[in-house]
């Protein structure tokens, strides 16, 4: 029986350290839940994008974990919420490649490939919210070719 | 007999218990010099835990001299605060929290309490001065353990900083594997500063080892996200203006499907899954074969 204990948390992102500490966070709650390693890997990896989406842009924020149960399986859904000024242009800053910093573009765009549910609530001066959910023992969701 | 006004009055609280610091300097450090803060961290002689004692009852009295009860940066602290610091640390390295520190620094006030109320009630001094004076009796202590606690908490922070240091250096370290061919494990997490040390340790080894292949092996590197990439990429393209060709190994089966959808396109740059492959490849390029005992026979 996989519990909520230790999934569960708000963590702050305001430093590189912090960084760190959402990536193991993840990792643990992931493992915890019976998400696979290479699952593990992937919700890892987007919020390592995610995390540092809030940082370099957002000006810091916040992560929130939750765990959620659907019939016999465990989702962990990743709540990245910042105050900063926002993203104008959402599609164009999912688009592969493009960058407002000095990226490689791939992060937000790659980390919505990489979790089964992606959603994003940003405008201009209202701060970026992400929520990411993946769920164990799921096939990632077909996806539109580019 | 503790000073007062020429009429008789007692005005000056502060002034009263510099006084008695100063008149009882002998007779408190004794005391405090058995308890557990002093005897433990001073354990070479009774005497150096004595002496250790006076400085801090001389650094007290010079802070209720200059009226400075309350804060934690009077000038009379600066002499004791090395000294502080180091009892705060030996306490914690003992095994003490944070909070039991702080309940034995309060421990030190009983030992002033008793002889200072004796004397306030031998001089005869009116009830309103004595309770103004055990105030600020208490107010001081409060203040020596904000001043231990400060030092002890920098002290743990420049560890932290001075660790940090350590580990951007100890993590990358660049191995000859052959004539022409360095490899370097890189361990832990790619941030920009470990990455920056990485670029630069590679470059120059590739210069004093005159390399041709330079092996950068990201199995201990737990998450490649498109920041590690873009950092990987540098190197190998910096390494490349230098005549070196990079070759990334170690990455695992996760790491491989996580950088596809992720759609970072490594194509560019060379890579295998082990440091084995990686080596054999640099070896073959640099026209080196690996050959089986049998055959030299």
């Amino acid at each position: 029986m996989h519990t909520a204990a230790g999934v569960e948390a708000r963590l702050p992102i305001r430093s590189d350290m912090d960084l760190v500490w959402v990536r193991q966070h993840v990792r643990q709650a992931a493992a915890q839940l019976g998400f696979g390693l290479v699952d593990q890997t992937k919700l890892v990896t987007a919020a390592s994008e995610l995390a540092r989406n809030t940082l370099v842009y957002g000006g810091g924020g916040t992560m929130e974990s939750q765990h959620l149960v659907d019939g016999s399986s465990h989702g962990l859904r990743l709540v990245f919420s910042d105050q900063g000024p926002g993203i104008a242009d959402v599609e164009q800053a999912l688009s592969d490649g493009y960058t407002s910093g000095g990226g490689l573009g791939m992060g937000l765009g790659g980390a919505r490939r990489l979790v089964h549910e992606f959603a994003i609530e940003s405008a201009p001066g209202a701060g970026t919210t992400v929520r990411v959910t993946s769920w164990t023992g799921r096939t990632p969701r077909p996806r539109e070719e580019h | 007999m503790p000073e007062h006004a020429a009429d008789g009055t007692f005005v000056n609280p502060t002034g009263e218990v510099r006084d008695f610091l100063r008149r009882r300097r002998e007779q408190i450090a004794q005391r405090w010099a058995d308890e557990p803060l002093f005897r433990t961290v001073f354990t070479v002689s009774r005497d150096e835990a004595v002496e250790a004692a006076k400085a801090v009852v001389d650094a007290l009295a010079e802070v209720a001299d200059a009226a400075r009860v309350e804060d934690p940066d009077a000038a009379g602290f600066s002499s004791v605060r090395e000294q502080l610091g180091r009892m705060g640390t030996a306490r914690s390295r003992a095994g003490l929290s944070a909070g039991q520190i702080s309940s034995e620094l309060a421990s030190l006030r009983l030992p002033l309490e008793n002889p200072l109320l004796a004397d306030l009630q031998e001089a005869e001094a009116p009830e309103g001065h004595v309770r103004a004076c055990m105030t600020t009796l208490t107010v001081l202590i409060g203040t020596l353990r904000v001043v231990v606690m400060q030092t002890a908490l920098s002290e743990g922070q420049a560890l932290i900083d001075r660790q940090r240091l350590q580990l951007l250096e100890v993590a990358t370290p660049v191995i000859k594997l052959w004539d022409g061919i360095v490899a370097v494990p890189l361990i832990g997490t790619l941030d920009s500063a470990r990455s920056q040390v990485v670029m630069e340790t590679l470059l120059e080894a590739v210069v004093e080892q005159q390399a041709r292949y330079a092996i950068l092996d990201i199995t201990g590197v737990p998450t490649v996200d498109s920041l590690v990439a873009q950092h990987l990429m540098k190197t190998v393209a910096a390494a490349r203006l230098m005549g070196a060709e990079c070759i990334v190994s170690g990455i695992r089966p996760a790491i491989a499907q996580t950088i596809v959808h992720l759609g970072l396109d490594l194509g560019t740059v060379v890579t295998r899954a082990g440091l084995a492959d990686a080596l054999a490849y640099a070896l073959h390029k640099l026209g080196a074969g690996i050959v089986a005992d049998a055959d030299l026979r």
